[in-house]
């Protein structure tokens, strides 16, 4: 993943949204930085968004997130034009769809975006496999040529045997993954998600971030997420835009909308998050590749890090354990360290804090961070992990 | 205003027209309009002939049939729109009744200008539903006509349409469409406007063009209102052909005006009852095969 130019594959430039009757007339006065409240009530004109500048990158999950009223449902109808703005620029792989006559702006939303609702958005008067090929019927496929497509995908959400049922028959968790392998069935590399698992119950809820996460990481589609639950943006964004009256407020990563928020909003918002599911170990851990490398004591003697009581153990199979100074201090050099070790779990960086709980407060060590080459990369140290999670 | 502090009459009585000013303005517009049906009577009566010759074809076609015939098609029919036997079996009752009453005729004629009736309000009306739904500015016309239209007694504007085309079936028909045609437009209008607008802003967002749109999503997600509003139409329909009897056109309405001038008691009711008795199978007929067509709609919605 990196970060240069041509890894954009959205760019909105100075997008402005304001309703009312004449709302060009009004742009300028907004622009000169008037107040919401101040257009409201000297033009009557609702300022609904403004100065929204925002880049999203090829391939990840960007997450809006905004209390009800904050404008990221409007937003996010600017990225397929469901609402015009009053001014701005939408760049979707460097071609301002603003700029495209009706006609095409149809063949851009036939191909490059789909979109899943808060509400589901089904048609009812279809059945499920209807709704599932909807978008490709409408770009003129007959249904036996999208019949296999529109099953398998029905598959893959798990809904496979539903096809005959109208949306009305199925529960709100089901016809949102109706929703979801809609979308998935246009193959456009784009998917908008409005509020997209906000009216599931918490249990299916959680059940569906899971199962977007484990299609993003074969699909790698670019996903504009949008949502008011901090825990979900953090679980699912790669980034994080914050939205407040209309306005951005922070673009970052989720470790830095929990530990750097810029103003008190945020700070507000990133107050009630559950940091123990929110946060990884990798945000946490401390970085340090001090450790003994060998199976003997006199190779751990060798390598022992100075000033310390213990140390992880590694060979070249990976890490063995924790020793302590007084044990080594205790044997022979030609002895084994076989059984002499202190038996402490290693975790992986990706693992949620939450996890580690248990494995930390069982342990008056530290405990060390491997990745996936078996290297140590670092330390999970108690007192930090007390300190993030309760500031 | 001097001449008005001696005459203050006008404190006591409306300033009224007076008598020979409003009889003037009266004539004027009564003598424009005369030579305007005298003019074009003829072009206009004439732009109805394709209707009237279908008209009398299906009236014709109603009567002349064997009744056997007619009832077991109009009983087929029903079975096929409502899947119904018990509904079915009350439709042959009736049906069975009014034949032995003698009003089986009547009812034939009654039966053949409802149906082209409606069949004309649907047309015209579900077009004219759409256009109100699709601007407000089209609503903010029509709306009002529609007003006017139920509201203004039936006999004023019959004075016009029996003015321009004479007796018969035509103004009939003009009449009976005029009157019974609103609740299909407005439902139609309705039923467009409640249709769910994130269902809407999906169409739109995987690249729906208008009329997929309209076709694909509004009017079926409307029908089942537009449906209420068809059933409206049908009773208001029926209500009209008394009335419409007036104006030359047979049925079960002459009898009954019959009736009036000449305190037949028994007469008036037993055409009456036909006529409620044709409401009622149009009523449940149209209501059950909505009904069924709508099914899937209803669903549980489990959550």
């Amino acid at each position: 993943m990196g970060n240069t130019e041509q890894d954009i594959l959205i760019k909105i430039e100075g997008l402005y949204q304001i309703f009312g009757k004449t709302p060009k007339k009004v742009l300028q006065k907004v622009k000169d930085g008037a107040s919401k409240d101040d257009v409201l009530a000297q033009t009557g004109h609702t300022v609904g968004l403004q100065d929204i500048n925002l880049d999203v990158k090829r391939g990840e999950i960007f997450v809006i997130m905004g209390l009800s009223g904050s404008g990221k449902s409007t937003l996010i109808r600017h990225f397929n034009r469901l609402i015009d703005p009053t001014a701005g620029k939408i760049l979707v792989d460097g071609e301002d769809i603003m700029e495209l006559p009706q006609k095409e702006l149809t063949e851009f939303r036939r191909h490059k975006m789909a979109m899943v609702f808060q509400h589901f958005g089904l048609m009812p008067h279809r059945s499920v496999l209807d709704n599932v090929g909807y978008g490709l019927s409408i770009k003129g496929l007959k249904k036996n040529e999208w019949k296999p497509k529109a099953t398998s995908w029905l598959d893959t959400v798990g809904l496979a045997g539903y096809e005959d049922q109208f949306p009305s028959q199925l529960s709100g968790g089901q016809q949102q993954r109706v929703g979801l392998a809609r979308a998935l069935c246009t193959d456009a590399e784009i998917l908008l998600m409005d509020e997209a698992f906000s009216a599931l119950d918490p249990l299916i809820r959680s059940e569906m971030q899971d199962q977007l996460i484990e299609l993003q990481e074969t699909l790698h589609k670019t996903i504009i997420f949008i949502t008011h639950d901090l825990d979900e943006a953090l679980r699912l964004g790669d980034r994080i835009a914050v939205l407040k009256d209309g306005k951005l407020v922070q673009v970052g990563t989720p470790v830095d909308i929990v530990l750097n928020p810029v103003d008190e909003y945020v700070t507000a918002f990133a107050k009630d998050v559950n940091r123990a599911k929110a946060l990884s170990v990798a945000t946490v851990m401390t970085e340090n590749t001090d450790k003994v490398l060998g199976t003997t004591v006199r190779e751990a003697r060798k390598s022992f890090p100075e000033n310390q009581s213990y140390a992880f153990v590694f060979d070249h199979e990976g890490y063995k354990g924790i020793l302590t100074k007084k044990t080594l201090a205790s044997l022979q050099d030609s002895d084994s360290l076989d059984g002499k070790l202190l038996d402490v779990s290693s975790i992986a960086p990706n693992q949620l804090l939450e996890d580690v709980i248990p494995l930390s407060l069982n342990t008056q060590f530290d405990i060390p961070v491997v990745d996936k080459y078996r290297q140590l990369i670092g330390r999970l140290e108690a007192s930090k992990l007390a300190d993030v999670l309760a500031p | 205003m001097a001449l008005l502090m001696a005459n203050s009459s006008w404190l006591t009585e409306f300033p009224d027209m007076s008598r020979r000013e409003l009889l003037s303005f009266r004539q004027t517009l009564d003598g424009a309009y005369r030579d305007f049906s005298r003019e074009y009577g003829d072009t206009i009566e004439s732009l109805f002939d394709p209707l009237l010759s279908f008209l009398i074809w299906f009236e014709d076609l109603l009567i002349s049939t064997p009744w056997w015939i007619v009832l077991g098609a109009v009983l087929g029919l029903v079975y096929y729109a409502s899947r119904s036997l018990k509904l079915s079996a009350g439709v042959l009752v009736s049906l069975l009744a009014i034949g032995y009453f003698g009003m089986w005729e009547d009812t034939m004629r009654t039966l053949s200008i409802i149906t082209v009736c409606t069949l004309m309000s649907i047309a015209i009306g579900i077009p004219i539903g759409i256009l109100m739904a699709q601007s407000d500015r089209a609503r903010s016309i029509i709306t009002p006509l529609l007003d006017i239209m139920q509201t203004m007694p039936a006999f004023v504007y019959l004075i016009p349409v029996v003015m321009l085309l004479g007796i018969g079936k035509i103004p009939g028909v003009i009449a009976v469409i005029i009157y019974a045609i609103p609740p299909v437009i407005r439902l139609t209008n309705l039923g467009i406007r409640l249709v769910d607008t994130e269902t809407l802003e999906a169409a739109t967002a995987y690249g729906a063009t208008r009329s997929q749109r309209l076709f694909g999503v509004q009017l079926p997600l409307a029908m089942p209102t537009i449906m209420a509003g068809i059933n409206q139409t049908i009773m208001m329909a029926l209500a009209m052909v008394v009335v419409a009897s007036m104006i030359g056109v047979k049925g079960l309405g002459q009898p009954v005006l019959k009736s009036i001038t000449n305190q037949y008691f028994t007469l008036g009711l037993l055409n009456g009852l036909a006529i409620v008795a044709l409401a009622i199978i149009f009523d449940r007929v149209s209501q059950t095969y909505a009904k069924r067509a709508q099914k899937h709609l209803e669903g549980s919605n489990h959550g």
